[in-house]
């Protein structure tokens, strides 16, 4: 109860920027309202009813007033959407060097895999001062991902992935909330993030010893669920290989025209469930859908091995 | 105005009012927009209260961080869409518009009756139909979407009685648009000889910017509505990905409706405020056509920055862009008016009754939520604060601070019209000044914990979030009783004999010139209108307390 914080820890590299806009805008907002509060006093008192004050010829418009009061919000509001709009582009895509993570919420629990292989649940473990990327999808209904002390936010949606990213500048432990209502243990779905110095994280991430990683439990999956007869051995099948696929344009066969998309986390996923969405062009639409038979968690470790085989280059 | 044909006429008694006719067959039946009024005046007041009743309700919970007090998130989470659904659907959105507007939009402009009689009672049963079926629910079992109804949550996974409350909200919808097509038709085409659009009252203004609004925006909100019925319903993939369907869909259709809806709710509140401030700094508006413009832009404008509550949804960072620049526009207009109310009062002569102090409450609270709506629009800084206390705390102080602030002002202001009865004008000063210090108290600490971090839709809480939630629910028992004081008040001056007279505040609208309560068809004459609104002279109003030697020229 005496524990009464007024402001939040500013734990990442997002938080003291966003804070300094922040704090502008109540500069503004107190100000304004200060400025009103005052004319709206002083006008009360001045002119209230029966002081003895000139009153003749109250002006009843003024086109140069108006256009005052129009431009000062009007700048002051395309300066905030700038700032603004500055940070936010800063915070959309992820430095080359992050670490990814995936994350799978569901009712009412996070579900979060490291690369190499560690799994935790409702807590994630990362290292001071290493960029982290999460691949965030949900299993059921749509949840936030959303930590205070990084000031960072990410709706979790079912059927796609979204992505957040965080520069942990402080070690600590931050909680870790749903923000988005997702029924009825909503407010309890929620956790710690542990930022850690590197090599505690190092230790932490090998302790009970280390089993395999994701790309490596994903490798498994695609030979159990027959990717590989088609994607790597077959000579009788064919279909595209995937060294070297993840990250680069794929030419889609769209009627007569061809068109790329970028062979990202999106498209690979939809081209499992999905696959005759978008069919590579100069292969046929033959390979069936795999929606209902991969649950999110192994979809991500599939992706996270197809992503293993980008330094490869492919052998045809 | 005034009214060069209209003389007062002293003869007409006290009995020959629209309220003469008491058997319920007369209210029931009526399609008198008066008496239409007044049963929307019971029947939004009773929904305030079942709203009150669930704020109250969480608000207690809230005291401790742990769930105790309700027992179950489930009875937490039906509480929380209960107060959403019936604040906004049965209060807010009727309130200002559908009692005060009804009673006085065909008084202002000089008309017998609004242009649609029967549609306009046909609004309030449609209403009705709706507002029994919330009851019903909330009574047999509850919805735990919130008011959002947010899919594939509300289509798939809840297992409340999502279907029934879309069918509320769908023919509660139909009310409003039944209102707002009455209101346009009527302004456009029964205004008395002389009243011209820029004679018009800014009541009227703000009233036909909202009535586009009722019409062109709800018919989207009944078609989301009415698609989580059918996904819910018949297992039609719309919105859940499980079926080919996408969620956020669901957002672009509600949010299309549900931000100009906020527009809808404060709008004719600014309509009121522009009617009270003039009257009581005793002259006329300051930048009547900027005032009257700026309701316009609000309506436009605010039907193009839905995105704005969808920065966190998986939307493009460039729509993200787009929409944050668009909303920063809404600002202006909302700026404009602050400043120009603001200077109606100067060289004003100003008296500080009941419905002033409640606008002048209105300015306060309204610039500061205006300009934490600011913040929220800022993308970097909407990231950390959206779906925390900072939202619930900026909206209530637009849709509590500002709205319910007005339509109580609005009450106060028009309930000597309405009833033909005066208040006691001590406790209703007392109420305004409860309501404002309650409403800060309870919401002012909410912007705190929103950008500490707590979300919200919260049942359970971290405990360092405990302080200021007590503080919270501290303000509210403030709040709650500044809100029961008029009830007590305005009910109790129904015991005394309507003789406040046409025109206790001495105001220059066309109501005021008819008798209070009115008659049945409201004007002996038509009313020709001569000259522009507010033509209160400072001055003049001071010659009579002895102080006119002081002009200058």
């Amino acid at each position: 109860m005496w524990n009464f914080p007024l402001f939040p820890d500013q734990a990442s590299s997002h938080a003291s920027s966003i804070d300094a806009l922040y704090f502008f805008e109540w500069a503004v907002a107190i100000f304004f309202s200060i400025v009103i509060g005052i004319a709206v006093v002083v006008l009360a008192v001045r002119y209230r009813s029966g002081s003895k004050v000139d009153r003749t010829n109250p002006p009843t418009h003024s086109q140069f007033m108006e256009a005052i009061w129009i431009a000062i919000p009007f700048v002051i509001g395309m300066v905030m959407f700038a700032w603004g709009a500055i940070l936010f582009y800063d915070m959309y895509d992820p430095p080359g060097d992050a670490l990814e993570v995936s994350v799978v919420g569901k009712q009412w629990m996070w579900y979060i895999q490291h690369a190499q292989g560690r799994a935790e649940i409702n807590e994630l473990h990362i290292p001071v001062g290493q960029a982290v990327k999460l691949t965030m999808t949900s299993q059921d209904v749509i949840h936030s991902f959303f930590v205070p002390a990084f000031r960072v936010k990410q709706d979790v949606l079912p059927g796609r992935y979204t992505s957040l990213w965080f520069q942990p500048t402080k070690p600590g432990r931050y909680h870790l909330f749903c923000a988005e209502y997702c029924g009825t243990n909503h407010s309890v779905m929620g956790g710690w993030v542990e930022v850690m110095e590197p090599a505690a994280y190092e230790r932490w991430l090998t302790e009970g010893g280390s089993g395999p990683s994701m790309a490596e439990e994903g490798a498994r999956l695609f030979l159990q669920h027959h990717c590989a007869g088609c994607h790597r051995d077959s000579v009788t099948v064919k279909a595209p290989r995937l060294e070297g696929v993840y990250g680069r344009p794929v030419p889609i066969q769209n009627g007569k025209d061809v068109s790329f998309v970028t062979a990202d986390v999106a498209y690979i996923r939809d081209s499992i469930l999905r696959p005759k969405s978008q069919v590579v062009a100069g292969y046929e639409p033959i390979m069936p859908s795999f929606e209902g038979q991969i649950s999110e968690t192994d979809l991500l470790k599939i992706i996270a091995y197809i992503k293993s085989l980008s330094g490869k280059e492919a052998v045809r | 105005m005034s009214a060069v044909a209209v003389e007062p006429r002293e003869s007409v008694a006290v009995e020959e009012n629209y309220l003469s006719d008491h058997t319920v067959k007369s209210w029931l039946l009526t399609t008198d927009h008066k008496r239409i009024g007044i049963l929307y005046l019971i029947s939004v007041t009773l929904f305030f209260l079942v709203g009150g009743a669930a704020a109250s309700m969480m608000r207690f919970e809230l005291m401790t961080p742990k769930g105790d007090l309700l027992g179950s998130p489930d009875v937490y989470n039906r509480l929380f869409t209960t107060h959403g659904v019936v604040m906004i659907f049965f209060f807010l959105v009727p309130s200002i518009p559908a009692v005060l507007g009804n009673f006085l939009i065909p008084l202002m402009i000089g008309a017998r009756d609004l242009a649609f009689p029967i549609l306009n009672l046909m609004s309030w049963y449609v209403y009705i139909i709706g507002g029994s079926i919330a009851i019903y629910i909330l009574m047999f079992g509850g919805v735990d979407t919130g008011w959002t109804f947010y899919t594939p949550f509300s289509t798939m996974y809840s297992n409340t009685m999502v279907v029934h409350a879309a069918i509320a909200v769908f023919i509660t919808g139909f009310s409003s648009i039944l209102t707002g097509l009455n209101f346009i038709v009527t302004i456009h085409t029964m205004r008395a000889p002389g009243m011209s659009w820029f004679r018009l009252p800014l009541f009227v203004w703000a009233h036909y910017a909202t009535s586009l609004i009722m019409v062109l925006g709800t018919p989207v909100l009944a078609i989301a509505v009415a698609l989580i019925a059918v996904e819910r319903g018949f297992g039609i993939g719309i919105f859940n990905p499980n079926l080919g369907g996408d969620p956020v869909l669901f957002q672009h259709l509600f949010w299309f409706y549900s931000h100009p809806a906020v527009y809808i709710m404060i709008l004719p509140g600014m309509g009121v405020i522009s009617e009270i401030i003039p009257c009581f700094a005793r002259r006329p508006i300051f930048g009547y056509r900027f005032i009257a413009a700026s309701s316009l832009a609000i309506a436009v404008i605010g039907f193009v920055v839905w995105g704005h509550h969808m920065f966190v949804s998986g939307q493009s960072m460039y729509a993200g862009m787009v929409f944050s620049m668009l909303s920063f526009l809404v600002a202006v207009p909302s700026a404009i008016k602050v400043f120009n109310w603001t200077s109606t009062m100067y060289k004003g002569s100003i008296r500080f009754d009941t419905p002033m102090l409640y606008a002048l409450g209105f300015i306060g609270l309204f610039t500061i939520g205006g300009l934490t709506g600011m913040m929220l629009s800022t993308l970097a800084v909407d990231i950390h604060v959206h779906d925390t206390y900072f939202v619930v705390a900026h909206f209530h102080y637009i849709m509590v601070g500002g709205a319910v602030m007005a339509y109580l002002g609005g009450i106060h202001f028009w309930w000597p019209k309405i009833t033909g009865r005066m208040y006691s004008e001590l406790l209703g000063k007392l109420s305004a000044l409860t309501v404002f210090i309650g409403f800060n108290l309870t919401f002012f600490p909410q912007f705190v914990l929103g950008y500490l971090g707590m979300p919200r839709r919260y049942f359970e809480y971290a405990s360092e979030f405990q302080v200021l939630n007590v503080m919270s629910t501290a303000g509210a028992s403030i709040l709650a009783a500044g809100y029961a004081l008029p009830l007590f008040y305005l009910l109790l001056s129904l015991r005394q004999p309507p003789t406040a007279g046409k025109n206790p505040w001495g105001a220059t609208g066309l109501e005021w010139q008819v008798d209070s309560p009115p008659t049945t068809h409201n004007f002996d004459f038509t009313p020709r209108i001569d000259r522009a609104p507010y033509a209160y002279s400072p001055v003049a109003i001071e010659g009579f307390d002895g102080y006119s030697d002081h002009g200058s020229h």
